[in-house]
Protein backbone atom coordinates (compact mmCIF):
# COMPACT_ATOMS: atom_id res chain seq x y z
CA UNK A 1 0.00 0.00 0.00
CA UNK A 2 2.64 2.48 1.04
CA UNK A 3 4.77 1.31 -1.66
CA UNK A 4 2.55 2.29 -4.22
CA UNK A 5 1.48 5.74 -2.85
CA UNK A 6 5.64 6.75 -3.13
CA UNK A 7 5.49 5.32 -6.78
CA UNK A 8 2.24 7.55 -7.15
CA UNK A 9 4.05 10.75 -5.92
CA UNK A 10 6.90 9.83 -7.76
CA UNK A 11 8.02 13.05 -9.56
CA UNK A 12 10.01 12.15 -11.95
CA UNK A 13 7.11 10.56 -13.12
CA UNK A 14 6.49 13.25 -15.54
CA UNK A 15 9.50 13.55 -17.43
CA UNK A 16 10.01 9.60 -18.09
CA UNK A 17 9.95 8.80 -21.08
CA UNK A 18 7.93 5.37 -22.29
CA UNK A 19 11.59 3.37 -22.84
CA UNK A 20 11.81 4.03 -19.29
CA UNK A 21 8.88 3.74 -17.92
CA UNK A 22 8.33 -0.04 -19.79
CA UNK A 23 10.89 -1.34 -17.02
CA UNK A 24 10.27 -0.05 -14.28
CA UNK A 25 10.28 -2.28 -10.57
CA UNK A 26 12.68 -4.61 -12.91
CA UNK A 27 16.13 -4.66 -13.77
CA UNK A 28 16.99 -4.46 -17.48
CA UNK A 29 15.29 -6.79 -19.54
CA UNK A 30 18.69 -9.22 -20.11
CA UNK A 31 18.39 -12.51 -20.29
CA UNK A 32 15.82 -13.56 -22.84
CA UNK A 33 16.95 -12.91 -26.46
CA UNK A 34 16.60 -9.10 -25.91
CA UNK A 35 12.88 -9.23 -25.65
CA UNK A 36 11.97 -7.23 -22.06
CA UNK A 37 11.18 -10.07 -19.85
CA UNK A 38 7.74 -10.40 -18.44
CA UNK A 39 6.63 -7.07 -16.44
CA UNK A 40 3.86 -7.86 -13.53
CA UNK A 41 0.84 -5.96 -14.45
CA UNK A 42 -0.85 -4.48 -11.95
CA UNK A 43 -3.83 -1.75 -11.86
CA UNK A 44 -3.07 0.54 -9.20
CA UNK A 45 -6.34 2.20 -8.81
CA UNK A 46 -7.55 -1.69 -8.55
CA UNK A 47 -5.58 -2.14 -5.76
CA UNK A 48 -6.53 1.00 -4.06
CA UNK A 49 -9.96 0.25 -4.72
CA UNK A 50 -10.20 3.56 -6.52
CA UNK A 51 -14.26 3.92 -8.00
CA UNK A 52 -14.02 7.36 -9.10
CA UNK A 53 -11.28 9.35 -10.88
CA UNK A 54 -11.91 12.55 -10.14
CA UNK A 55 -10.40 15.04 -13.19
CA UNK A 56 -10.22 17.82 -10.56
CA UNK A 57 -6.95 15.56 -8.94
CA UNK A 58 -3.90 16.48 -10.96
CA UNK A 59 -1.60 15.32 -8.77
CA UNK A 60 -3.28 11.82 -10.26
CA UNK A 61 -3.62 12.75 -13.17
CA UNK A 62 -0.02 14.71 -13.85
CA UNK A 63 1.13 10.93 -13.77
CA UNK A 64 -0.26 9.20 -16.68
CA UNK A 65 0.32 12.32 -19.04
CA UNK A 66 4.12 12.25 -20.33
CA UNK A 67 5.86 14.94 -21.93
CA UNK A 68 3.85 15.48 -24.90
CA UNK A 69 0.56 15.88 -23.07
CA UNK A 70 -0.61 12.48 -24.29
CA UNK A 71 -2.98 9.60 -22.26
CA UNK A 72 -0.49 6.98 -21.04
CA UNK A 73 -1.36 4.06 -22.54
CA UNK A 74 -2.37 0.72 -20.87
CA UNK A 75 0.02 -1.53 -22.02
CA UNK A 76 2.84 0.86 -20.39
CA UNK A 77 0.57 1.85 -16.93
CA UNK A 78 -0.55 -1.79 -16.68
CA UNK A 79 -3.61 -0.37 -16.14
CA UNK A 80 -7.09 -2.30 -15.96
CA UNK A 81 -9.59 -1.69 -18.71
CA UNK A 82 -12.07 0.15 -16.41
CA UNK A 83 -9.55 2.35 -14.77
CA UNK A 84 -7.94 3.38 -17.60
CA UNK A 85 -11.27 4.46 -19.85
CA UNK A 86 -12.25 5.81 -16.11
CA UNK A 87 -8.83 8.21 -16.38
CA UNK A 88 -9.17 8.98 -20.09
CA UNK A 89 -12.76 10.02 -19.47
CA UNK A 90 -11.25 12.18 -16.72
CA UNK A 91 -7.89 13.46 -18.78
CA UNK A 92 -10.44 14.78 -21.47
CA UNK A 93 -12.44 16.34 -18.89
CA UNK A 94 -9.44 18.15 -16.78
CA UNK A 95 -8.03 19.17 -20.84
CA UNK A 96 -11.59 20.92 -21.79
CA UNK A 97 -11.17 22.96 -18.30
CA UNK A 98 -8.18 23.74 -18.82
CA UNK A 99 -6.48 21.83 -16.20
CA UNK A 100 -4.10 19.76 -18.48
CA UNK A 101 -2.92 20.99 -22.14
CA UNK A 102 -4.37 19.11 -25.02
CA UNK A 103 -0.64 19.12 -26.24
CA UNK A 104 2.86 20.52 -25.31
CA UNK A 105 5.33 21.36 -27.28
CA UNK B 1 -41.13 10.97 -10.74
CA UNK B 2 -37.95 10.59 -11.84
CA UNK B 3 -34.64 11.09 -9.18
CA UNK B 4 -33.08 14.43 -8.80
CA UNK B 5 -29.83 14.31 -11.06
CA UNK B 6 -26.90 15.95 -9.36
CA UNK B 7 -24.15 17.39 -11.41
CA UNK B 8 -20.98 19.01 -10.89
CA UNK B 9 -20.56 22.66 -12.43
CA UNK B 10 -16.72 23.95 -12.87
CA UNK B 11 -16.09 27.24 -14.42
CA UNK B 12 -13.46 29.52 -14.46
CA UNK B 13 -13.41 33.32 -14.10
CA UNK B 14 -11.64 35.74 -15.43
CA UNK B 15 -8.53 36.74 -13.76
CA UNK B 16 -9.17 40.69 -13.56
CA UNK B 17 -11.99 39.85 -11.51
CA UNK B 18 -11.12 40.41 -8.01
CA UNK B 19 -12.12 38.75 -4.87
CA UNK B 20 -15.67 40.32 -4.62
CA UNK B 21 -16.59 39.77 -8.34
CA UNK B 22 -16.04 36.01 -7.96
CA UNK B 23 -17.98 35.97 -5.26
CA UNK B 24 -20.92 38.04 -6.81
CA UNK B 25 -20.69 36.11 -10.24
CA UNK B 26 -20.80 33.20 -7.69
CA UNK B 27 -23.76 34.43 -5.89
CA UNK B 28 -25.67 34.78 -9.38
CA UNK B 29 -25.27 31.65 -10.24
CA UNK B 30 -26.34 30.21 -7.08
CA UNK B 31 -29.17 32.21 -7.58
CA UNK B 32 -30.33 30.90 -11.13
CA UNK B 33 -29.88 27.69 -10.00
CA UNK B 34 -32.31 28.09 -6.51
CA UNK B 35 -34.59 30.03 -9.12
CA UNK B 36 -35.08 26.74 -11.58
CA UNK B 37 -36.06 24.90 -8.61
CA UNK B 38 -32.36 23.33 -7.97
CA UNK B 39 -30.83 22.94 -4.63
CA UNK B 40 -26.60 23.25 -4.25
CA UNK B 41 -24.98 21.22 -2.05
CA UNK B 42 -21.80 22.66 -2.25
CA UNK B 43 -20.01 26.08 -3.55
CA UNK B 44 -16.22 26.25 -3.20
CA UNK B 45 -13.73 28.67 -4.77
CA UNK B 46 -10.91 26.54 -5.59
CA UNK B 47 -8.75 29.98 -6.36
CA UNK B 48 -6.75 31.49 -8.89
CA UNK B 49 -4.45 28.74 -10.65
CA UNK B 50 -2.77 28.50 -14.21
CA UNK B 51 -4.47 27.44 -17.13
CA UNK B 52 -3.20 24.50 -19.30
CA UNK B 53 -3.58 26.51 -22.30
CA UNK B 54 -4.46 30.14 -23.10
CA UNK B 55 -8.02 30.94 -23.00
CA UNK B 56 -8.92 34.68 -24.68
CA UNK B 57 -5.04 35.53 -24.29
CA UNK B 58 -5.52 34.61 -20.23
CA UNK B 59 -2.74 32.44 -18.52
CA UNK B 60 -4.85 31.85 -15.27
CA UNK B 61 -8.01 31.92 -13.73
CA UNK B 62 -10.28 31.76 -10.57
CA UNK B 63 -11.72 27.90 -10.51
CA UNK B 64 -15.07 28.03 -9.13
CA UNK B 65 -16.97 24.14 -8.38
CA UNK B 66 -20.66 23.68 -7.67
CA UNK B 67 -22.41 20.80 -6.80
CA UNK B 68 -26.04 20.94 -7.15
CA UNK B 69 -29.15 18.79 -7.65
CA UNK B 70 -31.86 19.59 -9.89
CA UNK B 71 -33.84 18.21 -12.69
CA UNK B 72 -31.85 19.46 -15.53
CA UNK B 73 -33.71 22.37 -16.37
CA UNK B 74 -31.52 24.63 -14.05
CA UNK B 75 -28.39 23.51 -15.67
CA UNK B 76 -29.67 24.36 -19.32
CA UNK B 77 -30.47 27.90 -17.50
CA UNK B 78 -26.90 27.99 -15.82
CA UNK B 79 -25.24 26.96 -19.12
CA UNK B 80 -26.84 29.65 -21.21
CA UNK B 81 -26.48 32.36 -18.87
CA UNK B 82 -22.90 31.45 -18.07
CA UNK B 83 -22.50 31.51 -22.24
CA UNK B 84 -23.40 35.06 -22.28
CA UNK B 85 -21.24 36.49 -19.47
CA UNK B 86 -17.75 37.06 -21.00
CA UNK B 87 -16.58 36.93 -17.78
CA UNK B 88 -16.79 33.41 -17.76
CA UNK B 89 -13.73 32.18 -19.27
CA UNK B 90 -15.27 28.17 -19.35
CA UNK B 91 -17.41 25.79 -17.88
CA UNK B 92 -17.97 22.32 -17.53
CA UNK B 93 -20.43 20.50 -15.83
CA UNK B 94 -20.94 17.01 -15.26
CA UNK B 95 -23.13 14.63 -14.06
CA UNK B 96 -21.82 13.11 -11.00
CA UNK B 97 -25.13 10.56 -9.96
CA UNK B 98 -24.33 7.84 -12.51
CA UNK B 99 -20.57 8.09 -11.77
CA UNK B 100 -21.51 7.52 -7.95
CA UNK B 101 -23.63 4.55 -9.07
CA UNK B 102 -21.51 2.60 -11.04
CA UNK B 103 -18.65 3.62 -7.96
CA UNK B 104 -22.02 2.01 -5.85
CA UNK B 105 -21.90 -0.81 -7.96
CA UNK B 106 -18.10 -1.69 -8.19
CA UNK B 107 -18.01 -1.66 -4.22
CA UNK B 108 -20.87 -3.71 -3.70
CA UNK B 109 -19.57 -6.70 -6.04
CA UNK B 110 -16.20 -6.08 -4.14
CA UNK B 111 -17.71 -6.96 -0.71
CA UNK B 112 -19.73 -9.47 -2.46
CA UNK B 113 -16.79 -11.32 -3.76
CA UNK B 114 -14.49 -10.97 -0.82
CA UNK B 115 -17.42 -12.55 1.17
CA UNK B 116 -17.37 -15.47 -1.32
CA UNK B 117 -13.59 -15.95 -0.92
CA UNK B 118 -13.05 -19.15 1.36
CA UNK B 119 -9.78 -18.25 3.11
CA UNK B 120 -10.36 -14.28 2.11
CA UNK B 121 -11.79 -11.90 4.36
CA UNK B 122 -9.32 -10.22 6.37
CA UNK B 123 -10.63 -12.09 9.82
CA UNK B 124 -9.20 -15.64 9.04
CA UNK B 125 -5.77 -14.00 7.35
CA UNK B 126 -4.74 -12.16 10.59
CA UNK B 127 -5.18 -15.33 12.77
CA UNK B 128 -3.15 -17.29 10.42
CA UNK B 129 -0.71 -15.15 10.71
CA UNK B 130 -0.82 -14.50 14.05
CA UNK B 131 -0.53 -18.20 14.93
CA UNK B 132 2.15 -19.58 11.92
CA UNK B 133 4.52 -16.04 12.21
CA UNK B 134 5.62 -13.44 14.44
CA UNK B 135 5.58 -10.54 11.66
CA UNK B 136 2.10 -9.71 10.98
CA UNK B 137 2.67 -6.56 8.81
CA UNK B 138 3.40 -9.61 6.44
CA UNK B 139 -0.04 -10.60 4.70
CA UNK B 140 -0.42 -9.17 2.02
Amino acid sequence: MSANYEDRDRDRDRNRNYDGDDDMGRGNGQGRGGRRMHRRRICRFCIEKVDIIDFKDMRLLQNYIPERGKILPRRISGNCAIHQRMLAEAIKRARNIALLPYSTD
Amino acid sequence: MEALRQYEVLFIVDPDADEDEVNKITETCKQIITDQGGAITKAETLGRRQLAYEILHKREGTFVDLELEGSGKEIAELERRMRVNDRILRYLTVRMDEQRRRAAKFKDKRARKAAKRPFGGAQSGRQRTAEFASDDNDDA
